[in-house]
């Protein structure tokens, strides 16, 4: 039996939300009665938060927003369900499963987020609950996809090394189900599960305990030479260390993360930082421990200076190390060599070791839809009935057919010619190496357009790409619409984070290999100065650059910015 | 000329307080002062009883409006708050978003703070405040002294516009700066903590003898009769007009306020507005080509001489075709068609459903008429009736009014309501529409505060329960309370849902039920709900509760009728004739009030 989880004292008030989840019983709150009022199709701020542990917001249409407040309706809420699948994988069912219900209850398309989970927006709050039902038929659940507690897990998707992928894929899964939460609330709210009455001695979350974390809570996997998942924006980056084509164990990185506060030095994106090296069978141990640590330790009186990264930073590396190896009881090897090579995807057709094919599909910031001239939700729908294998969500927001059989290629491949399905050849690299975030009009932090914008923006910057002879040369460029970084804008060759309507930061610098930050090179500027600012740069990039040289690495050496590797330089 | 002893019959001392006093007054306060002074004079004694003496302390009162987006302005907002209590200052805290702009004549002091975002807009909260107080609607706030915090980010090209922008405002408004503004950028702390500081530093300094000032009372004000009525209507300004319904509606319900400031209309809840409309200019100009007359042709109407096509936009009904009007039509057509159509008793209901003049000339000409006989045969065109959704007490000088837009397809040939019609796609706001007020006895809120009301209505039929409910919070009355409304869709058609989910915050309304008819497989409707709380309802009548019905008789009324009828029956555990009795001693006790239509 473990004892209850009491958390030792903080300087400070607690936030409020520290209060919600305190007074919440387990992440109950309200909502049972919140969710069934049929005044609103809201729910109260309080419910909000808690929902958010149970992988849902309420968010509002934004366009309507100051229309509708005029027409004395409430605004036009309806939730978002994000759906967790470790490492971005789903069964063909599963698949099937997610396109009806984005038709049924959501606004007709699915989103592929950075982070290889499914979101659907638009779900009005008298079908969240079905939603919910009718995805547990399939084994998937949105328990943990938002909330202060560890998100999904993230996995890198490279199938070339098919056993030695299945192996890390495995350890992803396990520990997203090693750091679920275990309150029953989610049963009791969406599934009809009995309610159970909580013991008042008993710790319901053994890990966490009745507060959760202070602050959300990051992990994701890498397989060398590819850093897809953006090892180093995690809270635990894991680097897999393969010895003669064996799985001996990860690189453990700890405290990266994106998210900041425009104005506000105090926050900034940071690099997770290798610690060292562990073997498999410590490696739920281990997260949990590091885990345990940011739950005592991080700020739970001021949110945004609550992330694991400023809990590290705030007491130093060394002393992290220090009360580790106390947790554990021993000590965690030296890092192991390795080489990251990019953190983009490689499209099309792809032969594993194991005989088995792979399909990149280059999909659009991750936006599944039947556009008018692109039926991609259909033509998937229509492969998701054929195929035998299943399909991996990428941290870059596209899609890969994968595990299929050499008797099904032909098939699936049919299907891909007859809905014209895109590896992204005849778009330019960056197109193809771009990612941007939800943001408007559903997203409630949003303060500029990012994925209804970013790809108009790109067809203008092809231009000056053409007219450079770029076409065929690999960038990262992302775009969040605010600072709290879903696309990890920090993270990218160009990075556009938006200021307000129309306007962005624009930084320049990341690496291609995803360890190195930007820097802000122009603050507050709309589309045409970013286009007067990149055409000089780009046409120097192309004149000037070393053999094999990466944008990122030439404008640092250029002298356009200067290089960060630790986030307290960033700003 | 001013007041002497020799000129007047005050003494020395009065003639000294009054010469002192009235240079000072408004012209509105002198306005008061003499409907009050002319008042009978039981009311003025009584009135003198109840003032305040000079002696008692007065509380000083503060009220702290915040614009917030992100929380900052609200975060500050209830520190301050929390620190003026302290201060033993009576403190009132709100979001603009929360806050009733009437409300701004009632008080002396005013702290706002609000951010600024994108170009220079205000927080989403702040927004229609922000528009009130930079309208013609916004009142003079001679009475305030107010200051101004404004948050905002300098890398922002209109840097804490919303707060210079209201401190610009307030200011134009006639109210006083208690102290400067002071613009915050992202690092705001110090430099709002130093705002705050002179702020208490001037408000605690200040001596408690210049507040509280409005003991307004309206037995004191004398009530003078309006000369507006249907043959004399006032002209009202149109102040908003906007469609209730959201986005991808089937609906669309005009929300209308119009100002009735200068025409000394009295009204109260459950009456209604008379509204003067006139014809389509379009139709008629299409009705005049298929006559074939001259659109400037004299002709005398009702004792007056116009052209025709002022006649049949502004005078004549040229949208209904009724049985007495076919017949006189008859007399200048030898159309066998058109006789036919008189023959069988059917035949011209059929024909008439839908269709107007327009469609009856095109079809039967030629006609013997001339331009003079034509419009004999028309009658008068008649006001519409909308009930009245706004309280007195609230907004003694708006009314608001809710319209349903007409409008369906016959023959071919879109139709539009004539007067819903033209709010709808031709009246502007700052148009003026002429009006009268049409008293509805039959429909009014009980005597005593504490019976319990039940509101029943369906679209449009909602809009006197909003003048209820504006006249209860007026009046904070907080009994029993009950609406129960429906419609199609609840995204969309969810009439004033924003008023009523505040009202059921505060306590106005204490229960609310919706049935939203097209929103799941089964039609739902307003019956549907009184029946699934039949047992709570039939508690309410027995504990005396008046029932009132609004909206369309045939799709709502009758059905709820029998609904009440079978509610009575089984919670009672009476025959149907036991209810159709106590039914009836329901109307009788004026406790099941109708307005249908």
């Amino acid at each position: 039996m473990t004892e209850k989880i009491v958390l030792p004292p903080q300087p400070g008030k607690p936030s409020d939300v520290e209060r919600i989840k305190t007074e919440s019983n387990y992440l109950r709150g309200t909502l049972e009665r919140t969710m069934n009022n049929p005044l609103s199709s809201g729910i109260p701020e309080d419910d909000n938060r808690l929902m958010k542990f149970h992988g849902s917001y309420l968010q509002d249409d934004r366009d309507l927003r100051n229309e509708r407040q005029r027409q004395k309706l409430e605004p036009a809420y309806q939730f978002m369900v994000r759906v967790r699948t470790p490492g971005g994988a789903a069964t063909p069912a599963q698949w099937l499963v997610m396109d009806e219900m984005a038709r049924k209850y959501g606004n007709g398309s699915l989103k592929l987020t950075t982070r290889q989970a499914f979101q659907v927006h638009g779900i009005l709050k008298w079908n969240v609950k079905k939603y919910m039902q009718e995805i547990n038929e399939v084994l998937l659940d949105s328990l943990a996809a938002c909330g202060d507690v560890n998100r999904n897990v993230m996995c890198n998707v490279n199938p070339n090394q098919s056993a030695l992928h299945e192996e890390v894929y495995n350890w992803s899964a396990k520990l997203s189900e090693h750091l679920l939460p275990r309150t029953r609330a989610y049963h009791e709210l969406w599934l009809d599960g009995e309610k159970v009455v909580d013991s008042q001695d008993v710790e319901i979350e053994p890990i966490y305990g009745a507060q959760y974390l202070p602050r959300k809570f990051k992990i994701g996997i890498a397989i060398p030479p590819s850093n897809d998942v953006d090892v180093f924006s995690q809270d635990i980056g894991l680097i897999a260390i393969v010895e003669d084509n064996q799985l001996v164990g990860f690189n453990v990185a700890v405290g990266g993360g994106m998210g900041m506060t425009h104005g506000d030095h105090e926050t900034y994106p940071q690099l997770a930082r290798e610690i060292g090296f562990i073997t498999p069978d410590k490696l739920l141990e281990t997260a949990e421990k590091i885990i345990t640590i940011q739950r005592d330790y991080g700020n739970r009186s001021v949110r945004k200076n609550a992330r694991f990264k400023y809990t590290i930073d705030a007491r130093g590396l060394e002393w992290f190390q220090e009360e580790l190896t106390r947790r554990l009881g021993w000590e965690i090897q030296q890092a192991r060599p390795y080489t990251f090579e990019r953190t983009g995807d490689e499209f099309g057709w792809i032969k594993g070791a194991d005989g088995h094919w792979h399909y990149t599909l280059f999909i659009q910031n991750g936006r599944v839809k039947d556009f008018e001239d692109y039926q991609l939700l259909t033509g998937l729908r229509e492969i998701a009935k054929v195929h035998t294998g299943d399909f991996r969500l990428t941290p870059n927001q596209n899609l890969m057919i994968s595990n299929v059989t050499p008797q099904k290629k032909k098939k699936i491949n049919t299907l891909i010619e007859q809905y014209k399905l895109t590896d992204g050849a005849h778009y330019s690299a960056l197109r193809r190496n771009s990612i941007a975030c939800v943001s408007l009009p559903t997203c409630g932090l949003a303060m500029a357009e990012a994925e209804r914008y970013l790809p108009s923006l790109i067809t203008k910057i092809d231009a000056i790409i053409d007219e450079a002879g770029l076409n065929e040369t690999e960038i990262v460029i992302r775009m969040s619409g605010c600072p709290n970084g879903c696309s990890r804008a920090a993270m990218g060759e160009i990075g556009f984070i938006g200021k307000g309507p129309g306007k962005y930061n624009m930084y320049l610098g990341a690496s291609f290999t995803g360890n190195r930050l930007n820097k802000i090179y122009r603050e507050n500027i709309g589309e045409e100065e970013i286009l007067a600012e990149l055409r000089p740069i780009l046409l120097h990039f192309a004149k000037d650059r070393l053999e094999g040289e990466h944008f990122g690495d030439f404008v640092i050496r250029a002298g356009y910015v200067t290089a960060v590797y630790d986030g307290r330089e960033f700003h | 000329m001013k007041l002497q002893v020799i000129n007047s019959p005050f003494n020395e001392e009065q003639v000294k307080l009054l010469n002192e006093l009235l240079p000072k007054l408004t012209i509105e306060q002198k306005f008061w002062l003499n409907g009050y002074l002319s008042a009978p004079q039981a009311t003025l004694e009584a009135i003198v009883e109840q003032a305040p003496t000079a002696s008692q302390p007065v509380t000083k009162t503060i009220t702290i409006l915040y614009g917030s987006q992100t929380g900052n302005s609200q975060g500050l907002a209830e520190k301050y708050a929390a620190a003026l209590k302290e201060q033993r200052v009576d403190v009132t805290v709100s979001s603009l978003g929360k806050f009733k702009a009437s409300n701004l004549k009632k008080i002396t002091n005013l702290l706002l703070i609000v951010s600024t975002h994108g170009e220079g807009d205000p927080p989403d909260q702040a927004i229609q405040f922000y528009e009130f107080l930079h309208s013609k609607r916004a009142p003079k706030l001679e009475h305030l002294q107010y200051s101004v915090l404004a948050l905002g980010d300098s890398s922002y090209e209109f840097f804490c516009k919303t707060g210079k922008d209201f401190d610009e405002q307030f200011a134009k408004l006639g109210a006083t700066r208690m102290v400067p503004r002071i613009d915050c950028d992202v690092d705001y702390d110090d430099a709002a903590a130093q705002w705050f500081a002179a702020v208490q530093q001037e408000f605690l300094q200040q001596t408690s003898s210049a507040t509280s000032t409005s003991a307004h009372n309206e037995g004191a004000q004398v009530l003078e009769e309006s000369t507006y009525s249907r043959k004399n209507p006032f002209y009202a300004e149109v102040l908003e007009n906007l469609n209730l319904n959201g986005r991808g509606s089937n609906k669309e319900t005009r929300h209308l306020e119009l100002s009735i400031e200068g025409a000394n209309f009295h009204f109260e809840p459950g009456d209604s507005i008379g509204i003067l409309p006139e014809n389509d200019e379009q139709l008629v100009n299409a009705l005049l080509t298929a006559l074939q007359f001259d659109s400037e042709t004299e002709v005398t109407v009702f004792d007056e001489t116009i052209s025709i096509k002022d006649a049949l936009q502004k005078k004549l009904e040229i949208t209904v075709l009724s049985k007495p009007l076919l017949e006189k039509i008859a007399a200048y057509t030898a159309h066998k068609e058109f006789s036919k159509l008189l023959e069988e008793p059917q035949a011209w209901k059929d024909y008439a459903k839908g269709r107007d003049l327009l469609d009856l000339v095109e079809e039967f000409t030629p006609f013997t008429w001339s331009a003079q006989q034509f419009v004999a045969l028309l009658r008068k065109i008649p006001a519409r009736l909308y009930s009245i959704a706004s309280s007195q007490k609230a907004n003694s000088e708006e009314v608001h009014l809710t319209i349903g837009k007409v409008s369906y397809e016959t023959a071919g040939r879109q139709r539009l309501g004539v007067c819903s019609g033209s709010v709808a796609e031709r009246i502007q706001i700052g148009d003026t529409l002429p009006i009268y007020v049409h008293k509805n006895p039959n429909f009014r809120l009980p005597e005593n505060n504490e019976t319990p009301i039940i509101m029943i209505g369906a679209g449009t039929g909602v809009a006197p329960y909003r003048a209820f409910l504006e006249e209860r919070e007026e009046l904070g009355i907080e009994g029993k309370a009950w609406l129960i409304f429906g419609d199609q869709h609840f995204v969309t058609d969810f009439l004033y849902q924003t008023d009523w989910q505040r009202w059921l915050a505060a306590g106005t309304l204490s229960h609310m039920h919706v049935a939203f008819s097209r929103d799941t497989d089964k039609k739902v409707y307003v019956q549907h709900k009184l029946l699934e709380n039949a047992a709570c309802f039939y508690e309410w009548l027995e504990q005396g509760a008046v029932i009132y019905v609004c909206g369309d008789e045939k799709s709502m009324a009758s059905d709820v009728d029998a609904t009440i009828h079978q509610i009575i029956e089984q919670q009672g555990q009476k025959t149907p004739e036991e209810a159709k009795a106590y039914v009836n001693e329901l109307k009788q006790q004026k406790r099941y009030q109708r307005d249908v239509y």
